[in-house]
């Protein structure tokens, strides 16, 4: 069975492992480096659990080889919380973002996507962006609060260190 | 769920690529974004034992007009389409295209060359390129290269004229005249399922008459389908209610639609005949200077 050495830089630390060429990035991520905190939901690319950033960009890892991956770089929710929560799951927390939680690691990553190429979206925006992913609890409407609250305080903090 | 086995390619130049597939013979299959190919591959409806990866060419994304044609490198990605200025700005047809494809995450790989090789009458683009009669640019051994009217490009469900030592590498569409508009209109059940039915339109307008027309439907067929009578009613007359009454009727009644989950026959012809009527009206603004 065909197998390759890959090595992805995830959330900062190269990581390298032998696998197969069928593995599938969201594999490696937990099972390889037990990263878990990335969810596998609908694995057939609809529900998003799965979102992590390639490159800066999100996609769904259920749908991208690991060999694919390979010398590049990965962001998943573990790679958040620096000194303190990253505003998206200070609002997470603060406007009651999650229920299950099961949705929120991916719905967090599309969300820092969509902040790092739009830093003030609209509600619409912010709905869009989140369009790829799916929360069977929250009916969304605390899930968009979130975003809003992570996007003013991202702004709060610019202007202030600017000043 | 997993892909059944296969050796992974990942070439650093298109003439590298094209030798392998060559090489590989028809067990091979390219991988662009690969959002229609793995999840085929999940469900063991494509078993390839070799996988080229072509995502990795960056000579393969641009957006760019050149000798009167806007061309599409085949790795664009829809997202790319979606926010590219010069595609709002002239061909807005193409961002409505990519902005209902999928999902944003989907659509962060999703290339445009992928969604028209896949040949999956349910992808959106199909329909497009048809209202605008584009030309498919592909490339095969020993520096060969042919062009491919779109036309002739869809031969049925997942097939098309791409050879299997064949790479498509780059779409060009005729640059709008002066009074030109387009759009695409798709009805889904939900954000990232396929059409239950979609309706790509695109006049040309000159002194105030319709001088040609592109009329192109997504899903209700074995191919995207070019509803060439609804075309023809439009053309030399000045795009009135009633002649976009006419050639809507026109248009669904050349629409094959089958009956499924996504609803009757009877119901998606409905839905063709209201997508066309209102995607002709749309593309009669945008041509006449409005949104």
């Amino acid at each position: 069975m065909a197998k390759k050495s890959i090595t992805i830089n995830i959330n900062g630390t190269p990581r390298s492992g032998e696998v197969e060429d069928r593995l599938l990035l969201v594999h490696f991520i937990r099972d390889d480096c037990a990263l878990t905190g990335t969810h596998i939901g609908c694995d057939s690319t609809h529900c998003g659990a799965c979102t992590v950033l390639l490159d800066g960009t999100a996609v769904k890892s259920c749908t991208v080889l690991a060999v694919q991956a390979d010398g590049r770089e990965v962001s998943t929710i573990e790679g958040m919380e620096g000194a303190a929560l990253h505003p998206l799951q200070e609002g997470f927390f603060e406007e009651h973002g999650l229920q299950c939680g099961f949705c929120t690691p991916g719905m967090i990553m599309s969300a820092k996507h969509l902040l790092d190429n739009n830093p003030k979206p609209n509600e619409e925006e912010i709905r869009c962006g989140i369009s790829g992913n799916l929360c069977r609890c929250t009916g969304y409407q605390n899930i968009v609060k979130s975003v809003q609250y992570a996007s003013n305080k991202i702004q709060e903090s610019e202007s202030v260190g600017g000043e | 769920m997993i892909p059944g086995t296969f050796d992974y390619h990942s070439p650093d130049t298109l003439d590298e690529a094209i030798k392998l597939l060559n090489d590989l013979g028809e067990d091979a299959k390219v991988l662009a974004g690969g959002h229609s190919l793995l999840p085929m591959m999940k469900w063991r409806l494509a078993e390839p034992t070799h996988l080229v990866d072509i995502s990795r060419l960056s000579d393969l994304d641009y957006i760019k007009e050149e000798n009167g044609y806007l061309c599409l490198g085949a790795m664009v990605t829809e997202s790319a389409l979606e926010n590219s200025e010069l595609i709002a700005a002239k061909y807005p047809i193409l961002k409505d295209t990519s902005e209902v494809i999928a999902d944003p995450l989907v659509r962060n790989l999703a290339s445009v060359g992928g969604n028209i090789a896949h040949g999956d009458p349910a992808n959106d683009h199909p329909a497009t390129m048809l209202a605008l009669n584009a030309i498919v640019v592909v490339c095969g051994p020993n520096g060969s290269k042919r062009e491919i009217n779109i036309d002739d490009f869809f031969l049925g469900p997942l097939w098309t004229a791409l050879q299997d030592n064949e790479i498509l590498t780059e779409i060009k569409i005729p640059i709008p005249k002066q009074y030109s508009g387009g759009c695409y209109i798709k009805l889904e059940r939900k954000v990232g399922d396929y059409a239950i039915a979609a309706c790509a339109a695109t006049l040309d307008f000159e002194n105030g008459q319709c001088i040609s027309a592109g009329i192109g439907l997504t899903n209700v067929g074995p191919t995207p389908v070019r509803a060439s009578d609804s075309q023809n009613m439009l053309v030399g007359t000045d795009v009135s209610d009633e002649i976009i009454e006419k050639a809507s009727v026109l248009a669904s009644e050349t629409s094959q639609p089958v009956g499924d989950h996504r609803g009757s026959e009877e119901y998606k012809r409905g839905v063709v005949k209201t997508l066309t009527e209102r995607a002709i009206m749309k593309a009669k603004n945008r041509a006449l200077g409005g949104n």
